[in-house]
This record gives C-alpha cells, sequence and structure tokens, in this order.
C-alpha cells in the first residue's frame, strides 16, 4: 500500500499536488463566501474543455524533438477562416461546426507543412522562431480580414461594408453547440457534455497515434535524433509530422474554443494564444523535451480551474479588481518556472 | 617512513540512503603510483569527489571519515581548496578552450605578468602578459612531460592523445602540486599513446609527484604501480604492492568471480570462403576517422577484426556503409549494390549496427530497456506491431521479448521499464547488443563495445558477439584494444590512414601488429 501511494505520488509530483491542494484551499475559503462553488466548478468544466485541445497541441510537437509549439496561432487561424466560411454560408448548429472543422484541417495541413519547412532549417531554436511566426502571422492576416471577400452583412464592418469586424458572434449560427449538446445539471453543477465528450475523443486519438509505429517513431526521433538516424528514420520526415499534427490540433483547438466562447476574434485577437496552452502542459508535468498526453490533461485541469477559482476567491478577499493582474501573473510565472526547469519529467 | 601525502582514513558515504563507500582506507606515499580500480559503480568516483570537495558531495550531507593531506587533518568544502593545497586532477572529460593555444592553456587563470603605466593606476587587472615567461614555463611542463608539440600552436585541432598531455603539463606546472589524480585517462588514447602516457607519469612519481591512477585497463596497472587498491561495491577488498598481485587476481577480486580476460575461444563451426561483403574504394567522410578509399572483403560467418590506431579510420567503415556519415565507394552485399548513404536499405539488407557512441547513437537514453531493444525491430521490419491498419504496438509481446533478453544478457535492471539512463555502461551496451540480436541480423557490425565498461561485462560482451557468431551471423568487429580483437577475431585487418594496410592471423606476434599499425607495409612486417 504504501510503496503505492509512493508510486502515485512520484507519477503525479510534487509541483502539482501542492497546486492541487492549492486549489483545494481556494475550493474551502470560497465556499465560506458568497460565492457559489458549484458555479465555479461549471466555469471550470467549460473552460477545460475550451481550452484542452491547445494544450493537446503541445504533446506532438515536444514529442517531434521541437519544444513547445509558439506558433500555435498558425493553427488557430486556419481554424479562424473555417468558422468564417462556416459563418458566411449561414451554416447553423452541428453542419456549422462540422464545415469549419472540415475546412479548417486540410488549411492546417498545409500551413503545417510550410511551418515545418521554416522550423526544419532553424533546428535547435524552434521556440524562439516559432513565436515570431505566431506573431507575424496575426500580424499578416489582419490584412487579409480587410481585404477577404466575404459578404455576410452580420460579419462586415456596418459603415464602410469593407472587412470584417473585430469581434463576431456566433450566437446565430455554431455558438455553444458543443456545449449544449446533452448538457445536464447536478448538484447546481452544469456539465457541458457533448465539449468534454469532443475533448475526450481528441485526447483518445492523439492518445491512439503515440500508439502507433508513426508515433513511435515520433518519439524516438524527439528523443535521439541520431538513434533515429541509425534505425533509418527520417528525422525531417518525423518532425514535419510532428508541426503538422501540433497544427491542426491548434485548429480543431480554436473551432472548439469558438463554439463555447461564443465570440470569433479577429485581429489581435489570436495573438496570446500559445501562452496559456503552454503553460498548461507545463503545469502538467511536462518538459521542453518530454510531454505526455496525461499531462496535458492534468495541466488544462489544474491551469484552467486555478485561474477560474483563484481570480473570484482574491476578489472577495483582497479589495479591488486585481483578478486580470494575478492571471497574468500566474500563467507567465508558470512559462518561466518551467522554462527554467528544462529537464522536466520527473524532477519538475 | 615519512609521512603520507594522501591518507584517508575510514571514508564512508551515502547517497539518500544508498551506501556508496563503505569505510574505505587509502594511503598514498610521496612518488608513489597507486592505482585505484574497481568495477563501475565501485565507488572510484565518489572517493575522488571527496578528496575534492565537490559540491555533490557537499550538497548531499558530507561524508564520514577523516582525510589527511601531509598528516594534516583536512575537509575541502571546494575544489579550489584542494588545487590550493596541491593536488591536481586530470579528468576523463577534457577540460582545455579549443580557441587557445597551449600554453594560454597551461596557464589559464595563473598567468604571468607586469606592470604597465595603466595598471598601476586601475590595478591588476590591467597588467601586461608575460609571454615570454609564460611560454618558457609551458615549455618546461611539456619538456617534463616528454612533449614536442609546439607552446604556441592553438589546442583545437590537436589529436585527442595531445590534449590529455596538455591537461598534465598544466597541473604538473603547479609549483606545489604534490599528488595527481588521473581518472581514466587512457580510456580516450590509443595504444601508442597509452603507452607514451605510462611512460610519463612514470617519470613524474620519480620527481617525488605522487600519483592516483584511476584505470579500467589492467594491463597498465602491472606496469606503471607501485601500489593496488582495489574497491568492490563502495569496499575496499584488497590492497598492497603491485608485485603481491597478477593481472586475473585483480580481475577476479573486482568482480568477485573467476573471469578470463582474454583467452582465446574455440570455435564450433568454420567460416566459408564465400564473399558476403565486398568494399571497394570506400571513402567515408566521418570527422576524425575519415576512411580513404578502402577495399575490404567480408566472409561469410566469419568474425572479422578491424583494427588500428585511433583517428586512423576503422570506426569509420561501419558508420560509413551504415549510412550515418557521408560516403561514396561501391559496396556488395551478397553480389547485390547496397545503397550508400541509406540506412534504411542497410538495415532491410540485414544490416545491424552497434555503434562506438554508446550513449549519443546506441540508446535512447530516456526511454526504458524494452523500448530500446525493439525500436529499431519494429520501425526498420514491422515487428511488436499489432496485427491491422493502424499499426498499434503490442506491449504485451515487447515486454516479453525484453524479459527474455534481460535474462539470457544477465542485465541488471528493476525491470524492462526501468530507464536506460539508469544503468551501467556494461549493462546499456547489453541492451545495445540486445536490439542487434532482435533485429535477426546476417552481417552485424560492432564498434568498441567494451570501452569504458568492467571487466565483468566486458567479457559476457565479448561472449555474446562470438554466440550470434555460432549461430549463423557475420561479425564485423571494431575495436581499439588489440588483446580483445586476436580473442575473438578470425582475421584481423589493419586500417592505417583511411586504407587497409593489411591481414593478419589473431596468433601473430605483437610486433607485426605494431609495424602494420604504424604504416609499414606487410612485406616489411613479413620481412622481421
Amino acid at each position: 500500500m504504501k510503496e503505492r501511494l509512493t508510486a502515485i505520488y512520484h507519477t503525479i509530483g510534487l509541483p502539482r499536488l501542492i497546486i492541487a491542494g492549492f486549489l483545494l484551499l481556494l475550493l474551502i475559503i470560497a465556499s465560506g463566501t458568497e460565492l457559489s462553488v458549484a458555479g465555479l466548478l461549471s466555469d471550470a468544466l467549460v473552460r477545460i474543455g475550451q481550452n484542452g485541445i491547445y494544450v493537446l497541441a503541445m504533446v506532438p510537437s515536444i514529442q517531434a524533438g521541437v519544444g513547445l509549439n509558439f506558433g500555435l496561432p498558425v493553427g488557430v487561424i486556419c481554424g479562424i477562416v473555417g468558422a468564417l466560411v462556416a459563418m458566411e454560408f449561414n451554416l447553423i448548429g452541428f453542419t456549422g461546426l462540422l464545415t469549419a472543422l472540415l475546412l479548417a484541417i486540410p488549411l492546417a495541413v498545409g500551413a503545417g507543412f510550410l511551418y515545418a519547412l521554416l522550423l526544419n532549417r532553424v533546428a535547435g531554436q524552434e521556440m524562439m522562431v516559432g513565436t515570431y511566426v505566431g506573431f507575424s502571422v496575426v500580424a499578416g492576416m489582419c490584412i487579409f480580414w480587410l481585404l477577404a471577400p466575404f459578404r455576410n452583412p452580420a460579419m462586415i464592418w456596418p459603415v464602410g461594408g469593407v472587412g470584417l469586424r473585430t469581434t463576431l458572434t456566433l450566437a446565430d449560427t455554431f455558438g455553444g453547440t458543443l456545449n449544449d449538446f446533452l448538457q445536464f445539471e447536478i448538484f447546481g453543477l452544469t456539465v457541458p457534455t457533448g465539449l468534454l465528450l469532443f475533448y475526450a475523443l481528441i485526447v483518445t486519438l492523439v492518445w491512439l497515434f503515440f500508439k502507433t509505429k508513426a508515433g513511435v517513431a515520433l518519439e524516438v526521433v524527439g528523443r535521439n535524433p541520431r538513434f533515429a538516424a541509425a534505425s533509418g528514420l527520417s528525422l525531417t520526415k518525423y518532425r514535419t509530422l510532428g508541426i503538422i499534427m501540433s497544427t491542426v490540433l491548434a485548429a480543431i483547438g480554436y473551432v472548439t474554443y469558438a463554439q463555447s466562447f461564443g465570440f470569433v476574434q479577429l485581429y489581435n485577437g489570436p495573438l496570446m494564444t500559445a501562452f496559456p496552452a503552454v503553460a498548461g502542459v507545463l503545469i502538467g508535468g511536462a518538459s521542453t523535451r518530454e510531454a505526455k498526453v496525461s499531462h496535458a490533461i492534468l495541466g488544462v485541469i489544474l491551469f484552467q480551474t486555478l485561474l477560474t477559482v483563484a481570480m473570484p476567491v482574491t476578489n472577495q478577499l483582497i479589495e479591488g479588481n486585481i483578478s486580470e493582474i494575478a492571471r497574468v501573473i500566474v500563467s507567465n510565472g508558470m512559462i518561466l518556472y518551467a522554462l527554467t526547469r528544462a529537464t522536466g519529467g520527473e524532477q519538475a | 617512513m615519512s609521512v603520507p601525502v594522501l591518507e584517508m582514513r575510514g571514508i564512508s558515504k551515502a547517497f539518500f540512503g544508498t551506501q556508496v563507500l563503505k569505510d574505505v582506507n587509502l594511503t598514498v606515499e610521496r612518488g608513489q603510483i597507486h592505482c585505484l580500480v574497481g568495477e563501475n559503480g565501485a565507488g572510484k568516483s565518489t572517493l575522488m569527489n571527496i578528496l575534492f570537495g565537490m559540491p555533490v558531495i557537499t550538497n548531499t550531507g558530507g561524508y564520514e571519515g577523516d582525510l589527511f593531506i601531509n598528516g594534516e587533518k583536512k575537509s575541502f568544502d571546494s575544489p579550489r581548496a584542494a588545487i590550493e593545497t596541491g593536488i591536481g586532477m586530470v579528468h576523463q572529460e577534457f577540460m582545455l578552450l579549443p580557441g587557445f593555444t597551449v600554453t594560454e592553456n597551461i596557464k589559464l587563470n595563473r598567468e604571468l605578468t607586469k606592470a604597465n603605466p595603466f595598471s598601476a593606476i586601475f590595478g591588476e587587472k590591467l597588467e601586461t602578459l608575460n609571454r615570454a615567461q609564460m611560454a618558457k614555463d609551458a615549455r618546461t611542463a611539456l619538456d617534463r612531460l616528454g612533449m614536442t608539440i609546439d607552446e604556441w600552436a592553438p589546442v583545437a585541432g590537436l589529436p585527442v592523445g595531445y590534449l590529455q598531455f596538455v591537461e598534465i603539463a598544466r597541473e604538473i606546472d603547479k609549483e606545489n602540486l604534490q599528488l595527481l589524480v588521473l581518472d581514466e585517462p587512457t580510456a580516450v588514447l590509443t595504444e601508442s599513446e597509452a603507452e607514451q602516457f605510462l611512460e610519463v607519469i612514470k617519470r613524474l612519481a620519480q620527481s617525488g609527484i605522487s600519483i592516483l591512477f584511476i584505470t579500467h585497463r589492467l594491463d597498465e596497472v602491472m606496469a606503471v604501480a607501485d601500489r593496488i587498491t582495489i574497491l568492490k561495491d563502495g569496499e575496499l577488498v584488497s590492497t598492497g604492492p603491485k608485485e603481491e598481485y597478477t593481472i586475473s587476481q585483480i580481475a577476479e577480486l573486482m568482480v568477485g568471480r573467476k573471469v578470463d580476460t582474454a583467452s582465446r575461444r574455440t570455435r564450433t563451426r568454420q567460416p566459408s570462403d564465400e564473399v558476403v561483403l565486398q568494399i571497394r574504394g570506400l571513402r567515408v567522410n566521418m570527422p576524425g576517422e575519415t576512411l580513404r578509399g578502402i577495399d575490404l572483403d567480408v566472409r561469410k560467418g566469419e568474425i572479422l577484426g578491424l583494427g588500428g590506431l585511433a583517428g586512423h579510420g576503422k570506426v569509420g567503415l561501419a558508420n560509413g556503409i551504415m549510412g550515418l556519415y557521408p560516403s561514396q565507394g561501391q559496396v556488395l552485399y551478397e553480389g547485390r549494390e547496397l545503397p550508400l548513404n541509406n540506412t534504411q536499405a542497410a538495415l532491410k539488407a540485414g544490416l545491424a549496427f552497434v555503434s562506438e557512441d554508446r550513449r549519443g547513437v546506441g540508446l535512447v537514453l530516456e526511454d526504458t530497456i524494452a523500448n530500446n531493444i525493439v525500436l529499431t525491430s519494429m520501425q526498420s521490419q514491422d515487428r511488436f506491431l499489432k496485427p491491422g491498419f493502424l499499426k498499434l504496438k503490442d506491449e504485451k509481446k515487447i515486454l516479453e521479448h525484453a524479459r527474455e533478453f534481460i535474462d539470457k544478457f544477465d542485465i541488471r535492471c528493476t525491470g524492462p521499464d526501468q530507464i536506460v539512463r539508469r544503468l551501467s555502461g556494461g549493462n546499456q551496451q547489453k541492451v545495445c547488443l540486445a536490439r542487434a540480436f532482435t533485429q535477426q541480423p546476417k552481417l552485424l557490425f560492432v564498434s568498441e563495445p567494451t570501452r569504458g565498461i568492467d571487466v565483468g561485462a566486458k567479457s559476457r560482451v565479448l561472449e555474446l558477439i562470438v554466440e550470434l557468431n555460432e549461430m549463423g551471423v557475420t561479425v564485423v568487429f571494431t575495436s581499439s584494444e588489440l588483446a580483445e580483437l586476436r580473442s575473438i577475431a578470425d582475421r584481423i585487418a589493419i586500417v592505417y590512414e583511411g586504407r587497409l594496410a593489411g591481414f593478419l592471423p589473431p596468433d601473430a606476434p605483437d610486433v607485426a601488429f605494431g609495424l602494420l599499425m604504424a604504416g609499414k607495409s606487410l612485406e616489411e612486417v613479413a620481412a622481421r
């Protein structure tokens, strides 16, 4: 029994136990205030489903040896384009959602391939280059949003009639499609069943991938490129595969995120998408060189719950609104903490 | 009797509850060469870390026991304190700045300076280097070692053997040096360099410097030691003057069982005359081990030994044929042309490779034993996969297979799930061999399989290679240790300056091998 417990302790790791303990403490404090604990947890569930796939997108890129995918916006943009086309044709509910996904995925494969061409040329500095690729793509797309040939009056600027608005609502098309699917309430806790099921589906697919021959090859390339070469594996091929997977997950992640959030934010909206995802996977116990699907799941649960619960609670306890500041400190602090611990894995 | 330079009394040390040293005593007299031998993990490095006050010791709760330098009780809290007391250390890895010259490296951080107007105002840090005097000192130190290299030569580009000497020159240039610790200094040296190295050590000892020499090579111990201390599992098992031991006794004491380091094996099957691998004009661009057009025939079912001095290209052969370094030329395998620079094709043809760079190329250190054993077969032969379109890996089969090899090869581990990084060098090498066995190759290249592993594992590794050969696999066995080549090879090819110098039978006299390795032709060798 004792050995079992130590084994569990070692797989979870001290930092995650501390965070979980802190969360529990926050919830206890929250129950003493006028805040509804069930409400907080409902919010947390939504945010977990909403951000889960972004965090998951980090796993293939880390495992392929490319590191954290700071260029997540590359995939996010593909997701946005998919969502916009679905909106343009006023496709409602699951039709809209599936159309958005079916458009976004091939776009993301193409964009991921081009992104991989670049990253394979700057081996060793993928994270730094990726960060700026992300920023540049977002900036470049600002021009596209202005020139894009969308005609749906709900999407373009009302006055001049040219270019897309900064924030578009999905309420009339496929906003909340997944969240509302089979949604139920228990003890005041709202469970977004469809959203969580969809997340579980994607997690299972990624998990299965790492059990296949190609998944194993991708991991070997990431862990020891020289060994991989000596086993006849093409480094470029599997690194490219990892980057494409990450980009496609980002695109799927965006469509999921947008339907839950209810809005599409253009222009500088996707600029910072990579950072909470990076923080999430790192909190989950991944390092820049080793990430498991379980890290992504645990990470998104801890990080998003912490954000949703900690902010209202601190606002209750401390005068003035510091929630936004606290959120930025927590999420960037986590990235900083994790990046300084490049060893990761068991020690993190 | 005079006061010993170093005396360690009752040293014990535990890391997180694991006892790595138990009540070890060690005494080094002035001008003595004291050899410290033991298997990997016997506690040699820990003992040296204690002597040097390395942070790894102080950070883990210090040690028990006493340390005396010249009869004075000391306890070093940093390597700097140890150095100031007159202890020098030459590490296994070189600690030299490649962009600096030999002199600059020798005098690093101990530069000789002279005053100038700026330094008069701004202080000592701005004094001019006294290059002439520095060069003179460096020259003296190099001369003491019998080194002819230019003291102004840049370190980058010097042969590996020379770097070792530069390191020693740096240590002996320190005026108060009393005790020099050499941690497996000959591991990276070729045989002739090692010989020169041992000469130098003897000379240093005669000049009054005590030497603590850690090595795996027992013949070196016999060649230079005055006194020998043997550690096993953190305990001192024996110590005494060299005359009291023979090589086989030391080996026995180290591993606690009888081993035969270099006995000729008896063959049960004879290799045929059929040529299985025909190499013509093979050039391999492997830095440091370039092959410049080699012609070589490998016969079916033999163990072909591949010898030669370091840097002459013997290691390049396997790396070139397996497609790890760019190569050109013609290679015929079983009569068909083998495409070069194509690892996948070589693997598919039934070739396997155990790399000389065990940790860099041979293993995925962060992965489990089981995965390391099956990875190559899974990827190049589609084995260990469940049937079906998805090609899912068959975990059960993988674990079963790994357990079988752990038993068969006597891999010391906690189970097939253990991470390979945690294994000792010898056990890591067994994992590499298990991977090659798993590929069921028809031809196996094995390069330097015994480098840096202990005597017990060494003989087991050689046994395994022979075992594979008995199963009908042709083996090309590259090694820097002649004794090893002679113990298992059927023929030995010597590589000199990237070309084939000639073949010798394993029972040819030492001198024949020496001459061939030094660039003499077979005719000249025969004339002797």
